[in-house]
């Protein structure tokens, strides 16, 4: 290794950070009861990275984001192995160094700031000690000098009593602000280069935004280099000055932001930035709604904890409702009210006309088949020890009593609605990938042949691209089969997607309830204005717009 | 109050009703006989009047609930009974035994804790080479391994073959601490080997736990000397599940040292104990019993508190 | 469908050892070169052509007792195993389906049994229960089905709030269906695992009894009993008592190896197909 690299920050000039070449990671893996075998996770990549720039590394899950980002700082994450190419960082290759060089740049030269910081803090030691640790282990300041620096870091991020935040433990600080506190950590030791790996990923979308601007501001007024890896390109565009498609650990296409968002040279790309267009012509509600709710409430632990406030609305049949809202607002409740998991305190649920039984126990076999559910999560939403042909087929034997070949063949009828063929009838869920496991799921509700399915927030778990494809197949099945949505989601891009109506919900109430249309037009109430201008959009600078009017409201409130 | 003493005065409180519980269960345990207790001590042989007195002697004619009260008041104060095979105090006899089997589980204590966290470090420190296979193919087998296999190789070899230490363990009253320690060399080994595999196995496990998590991760990218990712951010958090590792492991102690006992003729509370359940000397089996007992669940009392006192987020509420 | 080259060296290894002990456990009498309480020499005679394994404590033929003790020790164990398993495993489930007070009262009477060490309660109620072979299963399955209930339990509970039982729930299945098709598969490779563990463990606790003179009597031993009965001649040298402890070790690695390969091949999720 060349000497010591110098530790001032050449501030404001350009040139060449760091320059990856020809990198190649691999992995050993281990399936259970199967040889252990090779796999490439990242294959012949190349990147450069000005001083002061921020590159954005975008991709789904598998393309070897993260596993690039860490390779900056010479580390392969349990059994990742680097095995080829070179990382060149401030002028030398760090794959030629050893363990103790490694350790001279982590924490030094680069700096990491993890997606979910409240498992990336030492639960057992106050926030201050973890942040200034690096600095002092590097010899970078003293203990004082130090902390100084936290305090004006945690400051310029917006934190909450900056001068005693750092005396509080990791579980005594909310999300949004430990992600702050570990971008503070990262700045702290006055690195040439961050990593981020999706640092706002975890967050709610109103806090999203805010972390974000932190984060923004910070990279702008240190000086410092990032590599800010997401799978959101509509995050990625506000922070980074160019921006890098990856996909199955290749490169796609890499550009300045503007390029990439504005004029995508490759089709995956292309789709990666167009995936939240789709047509959809909202229709009008109908006379008699097929669920109505109303005036419901709901509690857990004995009517303690309200977690459903006097929430009434109406689905029509075929078309969609979409309920929205933030971790805690009530809607995953809402649901488990409609099934029956919950049976409502007070008001009445009625199914077609019919008031609906509270109880699950109470409702009968033609009341439950005609409301079917889909989960988030498709992985345990299914038994692992059966085959899809069993998962599908069973609500057929269950329902409408079919067995032996009839059943098979409307089990190769479904599984040809949800564009798998019926070679899947004898898989395991296993063996299926993340989008097979949906569309398998939605092929058992639609077995049923219910009038309405609740999708609890059926995309949030999936890639753009294979969230695009599940929610453009619910639409189509829409058209065929009549059958309406109560459509759960975080995701207002989502919603503005494949709503016919939308109700807002705010700590277990209703705050907003109408067609599409009209709910998405001014003028807004305080938290739909909030969740509205939280979304990112795909827009250079729209960052900054939407910081703008959020500050000149709170000064005119 | 804070949270933390409000959680270990529950927890004492807990243990200390589940003792009385226990010692319901253990009375219990005695009564379940079918027929009578004086006619299975005495034989079909017994003549009436025979059978009579004891059955006084006994208080068999009260009530069991009783019997029961007469038997705890007189353990809260102090007297375990009379031992029906010797017509001796029982909580005389037991005296110097407990002295002697807390003796020999202390040093058994001393040497497999340190041993067993420094081999579970080492597993993890080599993990899936050899020293981390080698480790667990001795665990497993130590774990396959009765006692008294484990007992006796160590006298065949130790005491006869190549007769380093005694093979039968004289203690007596004012012996010499050299003497003593080389008396109970062979059975605190036997009991060191019993619990090593058993705690290793499970330290191994809980500082994988610790060394797994994101936060090590996070202390690695700072570029952290590997003593001080260790020393400020797993040992910190390891040090609760290997307490409660530990103490869940003393617990083999109390079984394994009922057998090492009998093995090296140990004149201990576990040897007292099987003796008088050969000789179906029920009131001493109910004392001893519950004494062994209560070290258990003042065992798992203590691994609580250790496991609250450590946690972070009892110890700093919001 | 199963194929011999493809099971891994130790789990072979531990197939046969057991499939050996189990072969002589059945076939004692026509193995047994002599009569389990046949004196045919010389007190503790060292090993030799007519004596593979010497003689005992009273002249009996060592490899003669070894092969009957065989049989009394997987008897017994077998039988507990089964006692503490289908106890153990009918509650637990029972408990964590059910829920409510059945769950509470179970729950509580089990953590008071685990509340005084096995071996301690054991050697309780011992001390007044007659000694015969009933009583011996009895207490060591009942003893034992504490931890079966406990793990069944939790395995169970971890099971029924999976979203794939509220599905089920939601379609209307029965508690037959949930419990039978959603929940048991789920629920086989720790219990299998879990069962391979118990009957080590209740083999392990027999010999330990038999050992301290609790377990099996005089003139039947199992291994344990064997090991008591030869113990005093370690002293002089003579490793006869060594003999029975080592099979008791055997038995116990060969299952433990068993059931660590039984374990990774049922928790295999793709129905036992290798490719991805």
């Amino acid at each position: 290794m060349a000497k010591a690299p110098s530790r001032r920050r050449s501030t404001g000039e350009g040139g060449t950070l760091l320059d990856i070449r020809n990198l190649k990671i691999e992995a050993t893996v281990y399936p259970p009861g199967e040889a252990p075998r090779k796999v490439t996770i990242v294959d012949n990549v190349s990147l450069t990275l000005q001083r002061g720039k921020v590159l954005g590394l975008i991709g789904e899950s598998g393309a070897g984001k993260s596993t690039i980002g860490l390779s900056s700082m010479g580390f392969g994450r349990g059994g990742v192995r680097i095995t080829g190419g070179e990382v060149i960082l401030n002028g030398r290759d760090i794959m030629k160094g050893s363990i103790a060089d490694f350790r001279k740049l982590r924490g030094n030269e680069v700096c990491y700031v993890a997606q979910s910081a409240a498992a990336a803090f030492n639960p057992a030691q106050r926030l201050m000690d973890q942040v200034v640790e690096a600095a002092l282990e590097h010899g970078n300041a003293k203990r004082a000098d130090a902390e100084k620096r936290a305090v004006a870091l945690f400051k310029k991020l917006g934190l909450p009593d900056p001068e005693n935040i750092g005396k509080r433990f990791p579980h005594q600080v909310s999300g949004g602000q430990l992600q702050r506190v570990m971008t503070a950590m990262a700045l702290c030791s006055e690195p040439d280069l961050i990593v981020f790996d999706e640092p706002t990923t975890a967050l709610d979308v109103t806090t999203q935004i805010d972390v974000l601007a932190a984060i923004k501001d910070a990279i702008r007024d240190t000086g410092v280099a990032a590599l800010y890896i997401t799978h959101d390109l509509a995050v990625v565009a506000q922070v980074a000055d160019e921006i890098m498609v990856l996909r199955h650990g290749k490169l796609v296409e890499w550009g300045d932001t503007r390029q990439i968002i504005q004029e995508p040279r490759q089709e995956y790309t292309n789709a990666l930035v167009s995936v939240h267009h789709i047509a959809h012509q909202e229709k009008k509600p109908g006379k008699d709604p097929v669920l109505s709710v109303k005036n419901v409430t709901a509690a857990y632990g004995g009517g303690v904890i309200k977690v459903l406030k006097n929430v009434s609305v109406d689905i029509h049949a075929g078309q969609t409702l979409a309920v929205v809202g933030e971790s805690g607002s009530g809607k995953s409740t809402l649901a488990r009210a409609i099934t029956g998991l919950l049976p409502p305190e007070q008001g009445t649920i009625s199914f077609a006309g019919k008031p609906l039984p509270g109880r699950l126990a109470d409702r009968n076999k033609d009341e439950l088949r005609q409301l079917q559910m889909i989960y988030q999560m498709a992985d345990v939403a299914m038994n692992p020890r059966q085959t899809v042909g069993t998962i599908i087929g069973r609500p057929l034997e269950f329902y409408f009593g079919l067995r032996g070949k009839q059943r098979d063949v409307r089990v190769a009828e479904l599984l040809d609605k949800i564009e798998m063929g019926k070679g899947f009838i004898d898989r395991y869920p296993a063996e299926l990938s993340g989008g097979q496991k949906q569309r398998v799921c939605i092929a058992r509700a639609l077995a049923a042949k219910p009038k309405l399915i609740i999708c609890d927030e059926v995309t949030s778990a999936l890639d753009p691209l294979v969230a695009n494809g599940i929610l453009k197949l619910l639409l189509e099945l829409q058209a065929e089969e009549s059958v309406a949505y109560l459509f759960i989601t975080h995701d207002l891009a989502t919603v503005k997607s494949i709503a016919d109506s939308i109700a807002v919900m705010y700590r277990g109430e209703v705050v907003r309830y109408g067609p599409k249309s009209d709910v998405l037009k001014p003028p807004f109430d305080a938290y739909t204005e909030l969740l509205l201008s939280s979304v990112p959009e795909m827009e250079i600078g729209w960052l900054e717009k939407a910081i703008k009017t959020r500050r000149m409201e709170s000064a005119g409130n | 109050m804070s949270p933390v003493l409000k959680l270990i005065a529950q927890r004492i409180a807990l243990g200390i009703l589940l003792l009385f519980a226990v010692s319901v269960l253990i009375f219990a345990g005695t009564q379940i006989l079918p027929g009578d207790v004086a006619q299975a001590i005495l034989g079909q042989s017994a003549t009436p009047e025979s059978l009579a007195n004891l059955r006084e002697e006994l208080g068999l004619n009260d009530p069991a609930w009783l019997r029961y009260m007469h038997w705890l008041g007189g353990i809260l104060q102090g007297d375990l009974g009379t031992a029906m095979s010797s017509g001796q105090d029982i909580a005389t006899s037991i005296g110097s035994r407990l002295w002697n089997t807390l003796f020999l589980a202390f040093w058994a204590a001393i040497v497999s804790i340190p041993l067993a966290i420094i081999l579970g470090l080492l597993a993890v420190r080599y993990r899936n080479g050899w020293v981390d296979k080698l480790i667990s193919g001795l665990a497993l087998a130590s774990t396959s391994f009765p006692e008294f296999f484990i007992g006796y190789v160590l006298v065949y070899f130790f005491a006869v073959k190549w007769q380093i230490f005694p093979g039968i363990s004289t203690v007596y009253d004012g012996m010499p601490f050299g003497e003593r320690m080389m008396a109970i060399a062979l059975p605190a080994t036997a009991l060191t080997l019993v619990v090593l595999a058993h705690m290793m196995r499970m330290t191994r496990a809980a500082i994988l736990n610790v060394m797994q998590s994101a936060y090590v991760e996070t202390a690695e990218l700072k570029g952290l000397s590997a003593f001080n990712v260790i020393r400020r951010h797993a040992f910190p958090n390891a040090i609760a599940p290997i307490i409660n590792v530990v103490m869940l492991n003393l617990a083999y102690l109390i079984v394994g040292v009922v057998v090492v006992e009998v093995i090296f003729v140990y004149p201990g509370m576990g040897q007292y104990l099987v003796d008088h359940v050969t000789k179906r000397d029920v009131p001493v089996v109910q004392a001893v019993g519950l004494i062994f007992a209560a070290v258990y669940i003042s065992l798992n009392i203590v691994a609580d508190i250790g496991a609250i006192v450590a946690n972070p987020r009892l110890r700093h509420p919001k | 469908m199963l194929d011999i080259r493809r099971i891994p060296i130790p789990a072979l290894i531990g197939l046969l050892l057991t499939v050996l002990f189990v072969l002589a456990a059945v076939f004692a009498p026509w193995i047994a070169p002599y009569g389990n309480g046949e004196i045919v020499g010389d007190v503790w005679a060292p090993m030799s052509a007519a004596h593979l394994l010497g003689t005992d404590n009273l002249g009996r033929d060592l490899l003669s007792r070894m092969i009957y003790g065989a049989r009394i020790t997987l008897f017994i164990a077998v039988l507990a195993t089964a006692l503490s398993f289908s106890l153990g495993s009918i509650l637990g489930f029972s408990a964590a389906v059910f829920g409510g007070w059945f769950d509470t009262l179970l729950s509580r009477l089990v953590d008071l049994l685990m509340s005084i060490p096995t071996l301690i309660m054991a050697l309780v109620v011992l001390s007044v229960l007659p000694t015969n072979l009933v009583t011996l299963i009895l207490v060591m399955g009942i003893l034992d089905s504490t931890r079966v209930y406990r793990l069944s339990r939790a395995v169970a509970v971890d099971i029924n709030v999976m979203d794939y039982v509220e599905a089920a729930k939601l379609r209307g299945e029965g508690s037959a269906w949930i419990i039978f098709r959603e929940i048991l598969p789920n629920a086989l490779s720790p219990l299998i695992s879990e069962l391979g563990l118990r009957f080590i463990y209740a083999v392990l606790f027999l010999s330990t009894l038999s050992f301290l003179g609790l377990g099996v009597q005089p003139p039947d031993a199992d291994w344990g009993g064997m090991v008591k009965e030869n113990k005093d001649g370690i002293v002089f040298g003579i490793p006869a008592a060594l003999i029975p402890a080592a099979a008791i070790a055997a038995l116990a690695i060969s299952v433990n190896l068993v059931a660590d390969w039984i374990l990774n091949r049922t928790t295999d999720l793709k129905g036992g197909r290798g490719n991805g």
